[in-house]
């Protein structure tokens, strides 16, 4: 019973025994290991599988490394950094990166929010439309880049005639086509996020204001926007970073030629292409920093409210 | 309120305009699958093969490297799903159920390993993988692809186990079941749809992974169909095999959609559960 | 069937917060048991520990002579109806019922048996095969209380059961509750917000707050002699009146006038340990239209304007704003929060019940009378009802060192 923990007024305040004193009751301490024990194999896996090889990046990063020869390996210090920052080839990626994630982002955020709107209030044919958007989000991610390049493609392509000649070769023309392939294919995840959201906004609330005199578009700013504030940060930065490690749609549309290459790419191709542990992991752990940096961004400017901050519990 | 025809019809046609938008692409590559593959570079990108074939898919199926990544990525992607929805069904029924100290923690991780970008770990796991001769084996792959679904797989469930009224389980305890009886027969039929939605949005994760897949395999041993995909266009230099490609698309993309128009309200209920109530 | 003996029993949280603290009650085999109190009062943690859903942190618990703090629920045999009912959804109400039976290994022939007898009893055997999301309120609330009697415990616990319900099923319910003990004899405790709820079931009422047993005894006892401002102001509806009072010239000086002291009063007042202002309480339906009192009867009587009147049909609650201050204690302003028992608004305006036959109308004056016997005095520093303790009628079983301690 949690109220009662919450109303009882503390009569332990006369000099009682100080709640420190106060031991955890069998089934507490139960209730503790039991905890433990259930959350430990997800824990130890995640561990495993993400701290260790992120440690273990940080040092073959410190590192000369390159595959064509091992024998050569030797510790450099933050030379790699170093090579890789002076690098035009990084900055060229990283500005494609944030190029293709604040515009895609910004679109999708603008066309899911209209999706949104038009599957929660439409009432007609609403099923069918969910069930549309939702093909989007399953089919695979490569494939549909295919799909994309395809109908690009002079002489075979239904979309060739939009461009006039050859859009992928043309660095500008090639992002832009990126960044549609990905608007494409996560929007109607944005979507379902921000109707989640709308669902959040009471329709009383809505018809208080309708009778207060706000229009449509004054009910949508100063009423479902405040109130879908969680869903819109969550939606934001779940996706946000999800487009900064764009990989699969440019490899399918370009692979990253032509100027069009993410830093996702880039770490791919000094690992894969040049076999350079030391450089691909120096570059690795940037991306990893730039990660963390975004998302510091976006829980300051939007406060606490983080997802799954009620995750907290019920305690 | 009542609707007029106006704003009904209004409704319908901005319903149509999604609908198409969100299908066209994918009848595009069907389309490609049915041309005949002499005709597809000439044929001006039509939505209608002038003259049908199942030759595309005749051809991938002969081939022994699609079919091995095939098998591939079904098997991967099972076990994959199971093991993840196993551990996340534990953590996840952990954090909505019990108190205990480091839960904080724990989502906090879950959280950061959801946006954790993956090619940080590709060139660590790729080392380490060689070192323990995990390299282009299905282990190699089922390792990852579980990770970096536990989060969702928590998050998820934790969303369902939370909206389970707990009065049944105290219910059920005072009814005379022991512990496990009380989650046998009362706790996991209620947890079951949840548990079955998780398991559908990691399978789909999982079947959609491209990078790691590139990244992890050499050959068809472990190699999954995306990468395949990826591999295709390579390889022949003389003709794109577009019409390949695209029936191959077809075939690993089909499934998925079934899936998902099939089970699309738990899947939306899914997807949207966790992101709500930050 | 048992009698259940809680000794000492104490609930602190990990974090130190103590949620119930020294609970010492007999409940006697067969007896209808009601604790009451507002939320956080502790009332639903002793119910819960009694159940074994929460450990005992202290203290000792004994159903039927054994101890059984360490016990399993399942170990304890006693049912529990939940104020959600707590009906498994993918069960039908046979399945329901029958669940407590078939953990405990009933051949399916008895099970079968004891299910549509209990089915008879509460009216629902043509609802046995259907689902609990295809039954009214009213239904699910009977197939919880069906879970609960099949397999004979030795006690029923019930957390709030009738809450759900709307006011005038809840009556009803009410009703069928009481007959439905009595018929089993079972010992039941019974765990409810609602006073009327609690005088009209209970064979004797427990009254809680933060965490401590104020008062036990039987609907009459604490409405007749309530021990403190807290349970005097909880029980009764409308609750008594407060008015701050000073003592002078044997008499007390409240905003209703000069009261004469009786016998009864003047022992309270001697009694008590400080001078100084007290507490007199008044209870609304111990007022009459003075009109229509016969002259002959000795009484006090004042003049004020009706502001509200509100008929009721076989009563009329007549409203008046006093002037002076207002009785203010951590008590009253506890049961003021408690909006389900006292209008916070209400506390500087005064009740009173009167006959319907009265002539009382909004915004004129009214002379009304009342019986200065009926007046109680309060300790305004600790709560403690003095005319109560003077009385020297015993009501509780434990005399728990109450108000005093929960007020610094």
């Amino acid at each position: 019973m949690s109220d009662v923990r919450q109303t009882v007024a503390e009569p332990q305040t006369g000099g009682a025994a100080p709640a420190a004193a106060v031991q955890a009751t069998d089934g507490a301490r139960e209730e503790r290991r039991l905890g433990w024990m259930l959350c430990a194999p997800a824990v130890i896996v995640m561990l495993l599988v993400t701290a260790y090889p992120i440690i273990y990046a940080i040092y073959l990063s410190l590192k000369r490394y390159d595959l064509r020869f091992p024998q050569d390996s030797k510790f450099i210090g933050l030379q790699n950094y170093a090579t890789v920052l002076k690098s035009s080839y990084w900055w060229h990626a990283l500005l494609v990166t944030m190029l293709i994630m604040v515009i895609s982002v910004a679109i999708e955020f603008v066309l899911g929010m209209g999706l949104a709107l038009v599957m929660h209030r439409t009432l007609f044919g609403r099923g069918s439309v969910r069930t549309a958007i939702l093909v989007p989000y399953g089919i695979v991610t490569i494939a549909a880049g295919f799909g994309w390049q395809y109908a690009w493609t002079p002489g075979q392509g239904y979309l060739q005639h939009l461009t006039g000649g050859t859009p992928l070769v043309h660095t500008f023309q090639a992002i832009a086509l990126i960044i549609l392939a990905e608007i494409w294919k996560t929007t109607p995840f944005m979507a379902l996020l921000l109707m989640a959201g709308l669902a959040l906004v009471p329709d009383d609330l809505l018809n208080a204001a309708r009778v207060d005199g706000a229009s449509a578009w004054q009910r949508f700013t100063t009423i479902m926007l405040p109130l879908m504030k969680p869903a819109i940060l969550v939606a934001l930065l779940f996706r946000s970073l999800d487009a900064f490690r764009i990989f699969d749609n440019i490899y399918a549309l370009t692979n990253g030629s032509h100027n069009t290459g993410s830093v996702s790419i880039l770490g791919y191709d000094n690992l894969f292409t040049a076999l350079n542990l030391g450089i691909g992991s120096a570059i690795s752990v940037l991306i990893f920093i730039c990660v963390a940096i975004i998302a510091f961004i976006f829980i300051r400017l939007f406060g606490t409210a983080t997802p799954g901050s009620d995750l907290g519990g019920r305690a | 309120m009542a609707a007029t025809g106006a704003q009904k019809s209004g409704w319908g046609i901005a319903n149509l305009a999604v609908i198409a938008w969100a299908l066209f692409p994918v009848w595009w590559l069907v389309s490609l699958s049915f041309k005949v593959p002499a005709n597809i570079a000439t044929d001006g990108g039509s939505f209608w093969p002038t003259q049908w074939t199942l030759e595309n898919y005749r051809g991938i199926f002969k081939l022994g490297e699609f079919v091995h990544a095939l098998v591939n990525s079904i098997g991967i992607a099972v076990i994959s799903t199971v093991i993840a929805v196993a551990l996340a069904t534990m953590a996840a029924y952990a954090i909505a159920r019990l108190r205990f100290p480091g839960k904080g923690l724990l989502i906090g991780m879950a959280l950061l390993i959801a946006m954790f970008p993956q090619i940080s770990l590709v060139s660590p796991l790729f080392s380490i993988e060689r070192g323990l001769h995990l390299f282009n084996t299905w282990p190699g792959l089922i390792i990852p692809y579980m990770t970096f679904s536990l989060p969702l797989g928590i998050y998820v469930l934790s969303a369902f186990f939370r909206e389970i009224p707990w009065d049944l389980e105290k219910a059920a305890k005072m009814d005379g079941a022991t512990p496990a009886q009380a989650f046998r027969q009362v706790i996991a039929p209620l947890a079951m749809p949840g548990i079955f939605t998780t398991a559908i949005l990691i399978f789909i994760f999982c079947w959609n992974d491209f990078l790691f897949s590139i990244s992890l395999t050499s050959t068809t041993a472990s190699r999954t169909v995306p990468a395949e995909l990826g591999f295709f266009t390579g390889l022949s230099s003389f003709q794109t095999p577009t019409g390949a490609i695209a029936a191959a698309a077809v075939v690993i993309t089909v499934p998925i959609i079934i899936f998902v128009l099939f089970f699309q309200r738990r899947i939306v209920a899914g997807l949207t559960s966790g992101a709500v109530k930050g | 069937m048992a009698e259940i003996v809680l000794d000492g029993v104490t609930k602190r949280y990990p974090d130190g917060a103590l949620a119930v603290q020294a609970v010492d009650l007999t409940i006697a085999d067969g007896e209808f048991i009601i604790l009451v109190g507002p939320s956080g009062c502790g009332k639903s943690t002793t119910l819960n520990m009694i159940a074994g859903l929460e450990d005992i942190t202290d203290g000792e618990l004994r159903i039927g002579g054994d101890v059984v703090n360490n016990k399993a629920p399942k170990d304890r045999d006693i049912a529990m109806v939940f104020q959600s009912y707590a009906l498994y959804p993918h069960m039908t109400v046979r399945e329901n019922m029958g669940f407590p039976l078939k953990l405990a290994k009933v051949d399916k022939a008895t099970i079968r048996q004891k299910v549509e007898e209990a089915a008879e009893v509460l009216e629902l055997t043509a609802h046995l095969d259907r689902k609990p999301s295809n039954l009214s309120g009213g239904q699910r609330q009977r197939v919880a209380m069906g879970r609960a009697i099949v397999r004979s415990p030795k006690a029923f616990l019930m957390d709030e059961p009738l809450s759900n319900l709307d006011a005038k099923l809840r009556v009803q319910m009410r009703t069928q509750v009481s007959r439905l003990q009595r018929r089993l004899g079972t010992t039941t405790v019974y765990v409810t917000h609602d006073q009327t709820e609690a005088m009209t079931l209970g064979d004797r009422v427990v009254v809680m707050r933060g965490g401590i047993v104020q008062q036990v005894g039987t609907p009459k006892e604490l409405y007749d002699t309530p021990r403190n401002l807290f349970v005097a102001g909880f029980i009764g509806s409308p609750s008594m009146n407060f008015l701050p009072a000073t003592v002078e010239n044997d008499a007390l000086i409240c905003a209703l006038g000069s009261i004469p002291l009786d016998d009864n009063h003047r022992r309270a007042l001697q009694a008590r340990s400080g001078e100084g202002p007290v507490i007199v309480g008044l209870r609304p339906e111990h007022f009459e239209d003075a009109a229509l009192i016969d002259s002959s009867h000795p009484g006090v009587t004042f003049d004020g304007t009706v502001e509200v009147l509100e008929s009721m049909g076989s009563d009329v609650f007549a409203y008046f704003t006093l002037e002076g201050e207002r009785a203010t204690t951590a008590e009253l302003e506890e049961l003021a929060r408690d909006s389900g028992s006292v209008d916070a608004a209400a506390v500087d305006q005064l009740v009173t019940r009167l006959d319907p036959n009265t002539g009382a109308r909004e915004g004129e004056s009214l002379s009304v009378w009342f019986d200065p016997a009926n007046v109680q005095i309060f300790d305004p520093q600790n709560g403690d009802n003095l005319t109560a303790a003077s009385a020297q009628v015993s009501t509780g079983q434990h005399a728990a060192d109450t108000t005093g301690r929960t007020e610094d």
